[in-house]
């Protein structure tokens, strides 16, 4: 398979937006190198920017990879990336408006109603419950891969809780602290105000009424694989990081334990998935959630960020329908392509994959991180024949998809240079009517050679991505 | 501030204190073991460590004898005993991790770093490189937390109830080392040769020895030994001076529900502020130590109800 390189053109030679990179790359010595990447290691050891494994050992905490090599994403491709982005982020909110009140999309006849209404994420608790300026998912994630040509695709859009921005933010200041020449050649455009960003839209989208809210970020708690994120940016933000524990409900409102006694709360930057928000309402065994907060949320005293229900847009059975979203909604052609992609629950399709499975990528419906998915070029027969009893024993449960051969860049590896493969993950914020995000996002990197899983739990690392200014 | 973010700088500070006052327990007591002396005397001595934390099963189920080893081993790099320098590095440094967005960067690299320094080093090698660099090393690490912490944060509501820790926690370790090592010295509360090798040691091991010649320019006698650490009012490490802080920063913290425990440390610092050692000694050190432990307790619970997690509901 041929792969697009970022860094290089067909012929070998250093793309444009490289150049200045390279010459620097080219011309800094190998000790000077070899310092620096110890130095970052130690570094992000240090501050602990580390995250937990499942199914290792508890407690256990694993660095992610830096590699020194930026992505570098030319002005005029970022900004197709991003008028695409907001624009499919824009539907999908709209999307997410309309299947719980008016529903028009399905007696349109765009998606099979059944599709929705007996999807597992869908959430009848929020049928007609008004959230402010319609916004469900106020962060999104959305992942981005480069294939063929050089094309890019939308894979999976993670409306729910999509995490990864804390490493956006700590590369580039390691990537400033480590090499700040290139920062002085290259016209690097900044990505520091996230949190700032992150904030005014978290305020923005406060209950009616409420001059001066009080946000907070909610989290499991320590042992979660994202814990230095929620306290990060609770830190960045200047506001409370709270567990479950820390919140109670009296009367349909949302209180804080404080040392001073109890403080309303406004608006919940939530880290939590849905089912454990609210014992009382959906899981009853869960202790990391809010007992009565749904009650509390749906009677519009409490804005939660993101909103109870978004993963009925981001599930992998409904993201064939997005650029049919697009169209309903917005009237426009879709900017950003979607991967070309086989519903198992149609008879036809299923059958194709079954005869396909070798070259094909399936996943599951619910799946996500990297977890219940199968490379078809990269398996064993034995890998392969286990997904063939999985499909035929629950078709509806799988999509699958072409194995896409995704866009490379070069990366420190322990052999040296060598091209890796990568993706990008945006973070689009939503509030009303604006759509906003910092130029670029997180670069995650495939370490294993041939490998096309990025994900950190599956041992992929991070470089700093640079959108360059004109 | 959110309740579980004070209660855990509380125990941050409670902790890294506990580890600094161990070490320094443990190493006046090495010190005063390499004085020559009997078995039975030396054995006592490292009895006397682990009947002060109440530790005599969880010792017994783990080592066979009492002994100079074992004990160190049991007390500096058990990671089962709960009350061990290595767990209480451990805890301190958990405890810095759930508010980590609280504190300083600064306080907590210096934290982080202490807790994957001590789990890196096994019993042989402290004990091989000699168990006195490792007290030192632990006594640093405790006092670049404490500077960290007083050269970076912003002196708001964290910052007192970390000095509340800091301090409730030093005033029980230092009435601890003094009740342990008192008992040792003058068992019958009489003896008329005081030795000058072991009250010296007793008095580094607080710190206190250059601040007894400073305040006394004269030779050492249990009484005063006894005077400096409770009742002088500017050395740090005495039960007077924590309970200043202690007064201070709980009136800095005061909510709607906390005036019985400003009363009881009001009290307790009065005492201290109006005492004399002649009267601490006629009613008996251990006793009025034990009584002042037993306060210093209910101080801490008090805390706890008014302001943090209750200790009842916590784990």
């Amino acid at each position: 398979m041929n792969f697009y390189n970022e860094m290089m053109d067909a012929n070998g030679g250093v793309r444009a937006h490289y150049k200045c990179y390279d010459d620097w790359l080219k011309a800094t010595p190998p000790e000077r190198i070899a310092r620096k990447r110890a130095e970052a290691d130690l570094a992000f050891h240090r501050v602990g920017i580390t995250f937990a494994v499942y199914g290792e050992e508890a407690g256990k905490e694993r660095l992610i990879p830096f590699d020194i090599i930026p992505r570098i994403i030319p002005s005029a491709e970022w900004k197709s990336l991003q008028s695409g982005l907001r624009q499919r982020v824009k539907a999908l909110n709209m999307f997410l408006d309309d299947i719980y009140h008016d529903q028009e999309i399905l007696k349109a006849g765009k998606i099979p109603a059944e599709q929705i209404l007996n999807n597992a994420q869908y959430r009848p608790v929020m049928k007609g419950v008004d959230v402010p300026g319609g916004i469900y998912a106020h962060i999104a994630g959305v992942d981005i891969v480069r294939a063929g040509e050089g094309e890019f695709y939308v894979l999976e859009d993670n409306l729910r809780v999509p995490s990864g921005v804390s490493y956006m933010l700590e590369d580039r200041k390691m990537m400033m602290r480590l090499f700040p020449e290139l920062f002085a050649k290259n016209k690097v455009a900044p990505v520091q105000h996230y949190p700032d960003m992150l904030l005014e839209k978290l305020r923005a989208v406060a209950p009616k009424g409420v001059s001066n809210p009080t946000v907070v970020v909610l989290t499991p708690g320590a042992y979660n694989s994202a814990y230095f994120e929620h306290t990060f940016l609770a830190q960045q933000m200047g506001v409370e990081l709270v567990e479950g524990r820390d919140l109670f409900v009296k009367d349909e409102v949302v209180y804080m334990r404080t040392t001073q006694g109890p403080q309303r709360v406004d608006v919940i930057y939530r880290r939590i998935d849905d089912d454990y928000m609210d014992p009382q309402a959906f899981r009853p065994e869960s202790t990391l959630g809010v007992p009565g907060i749904l009650k509390a949320y749906q009677a519009g005293n409490v804005t939660l960020a993101n909103a109870i229900g978004t993963g009925v847009a981001d599930d992998k059975s409904i993201y064939p329908y997005v650029p049919d979203m697009v169209r309903f909604y917005l009237g426009e052609e879709p900017t950003l392509n979607n991967v070309p992609t086989w519903m198992c629950r149609k008879k036809d399709d299923l059958a194709y994959v079954l005869d396909h499975l070798p070259e094909l990528v399936v996943k599951e419906v619910h799946g996500a991180g990297g977890y219940g998915m199968l490379v078809g070029p990269a398996s064993t027969k034995e890998q392969i024949e286990h997904f063939r009893k999985l499909l035929i024993a629950k078709p509806d449960g799988y999509i699958a998809q072409p194995t896409l051969a995704l866009s490379n860049c070069p990366t420190f590896v322990e052999e040296g240079i060598a091209p890796r493969h990568l993706d990008l993950r945006p973070f689009v914020l939503s509030s009303g009517e604006c759509v906003n995000m910092v130029p670029g996002g997180l670069t995650r990197v495939a370490l294993t050679k041939g490998s096309l899983v990025v994900n950190s739990s599956q041992g992929g690392g991070t470089k700093d991505t640079w959108v360059l200014e004109d | 501030m959110l309740s579980r973010t004070a209660d855990h700088l509380f125990w941050m500070s409670r902790y890294i204190e506990r580890a600094e006052n161990l070490a320094r327990l443990l190493d006046v007591t090495w010190q005063m073991s390499l004085v020559p002396q009997s078995l039975e005397a030396a054995n006592q001595n490292w009895n006397a460590i682990i009947a002060l934390n109440s530790l005599e099963e969880a010792f017994a189920a783990k080592y066979a004898a009492v002994n100079a080893e074992n004990v160190l081993r049991f007390m500096v790099s058990d990671p089962d005993n709960y009350a061990s320098i290595h767990s209480c590095l451990r805890m301190a440094r958990e405890n810095a991790h759930a508010v980590r967005g609280t504190v300083t960067t600064e306080m907590w690299e210096t934290l982080n770093s202490t807790w994957l320094e001590a789990r890196e080093k096994s019993f042989e090698q402290i004990f091989n490189a000699g168990i006195g660099e490792f007290f030192e090393w632990v006594k640093m690490r405790s006092s670049l937390s404490r500077g960290t912490t007083l050269g970076t944060l912003l002196q708001d509501e964290a910052y007192h109830f970390i000095r509340l820790g800091t301090l409730l926690e030093r005033a029980d370790n230092t009435a601890r080392i003094l009740d342990v090592k008192y008992h040792v010295l003058r068992p019958h509360g009489d003896e008329g040769a005081t030795d000058f090798y072991q009250w010296g040691a007793l008095l580094r091991s607080v710190s206190a020895f250059e601040v007894y010649r400073k305040a006394y320019r004269d030779v050492i006698t249990p009484e005063r030994v006894a005077e400096l650490l409770i009742l002088r009012s500017d050395m740090p490490r005495s039960l007077h001076f924590c309970m200043n802080g202690v007064v201070k920063n709980v009136e800095l913290i005061a909510n709607r529900q906390s005036g019985e425990t400003q009363r009881q440390a009001g009290l307790l610092h009065a005492q201290l502020h109006y005492a004399r050692v002649e009267d601490i000694l006629e009613q008996g050190l251990h006793e009025w130590l034990t009584d002042f432990m037993d306060r210093i307790y209910a101080l801490g619970d008090g805390i706890s109800k008014d302001f943090l997690v209750p200790m009842s509901e916590a784990a």
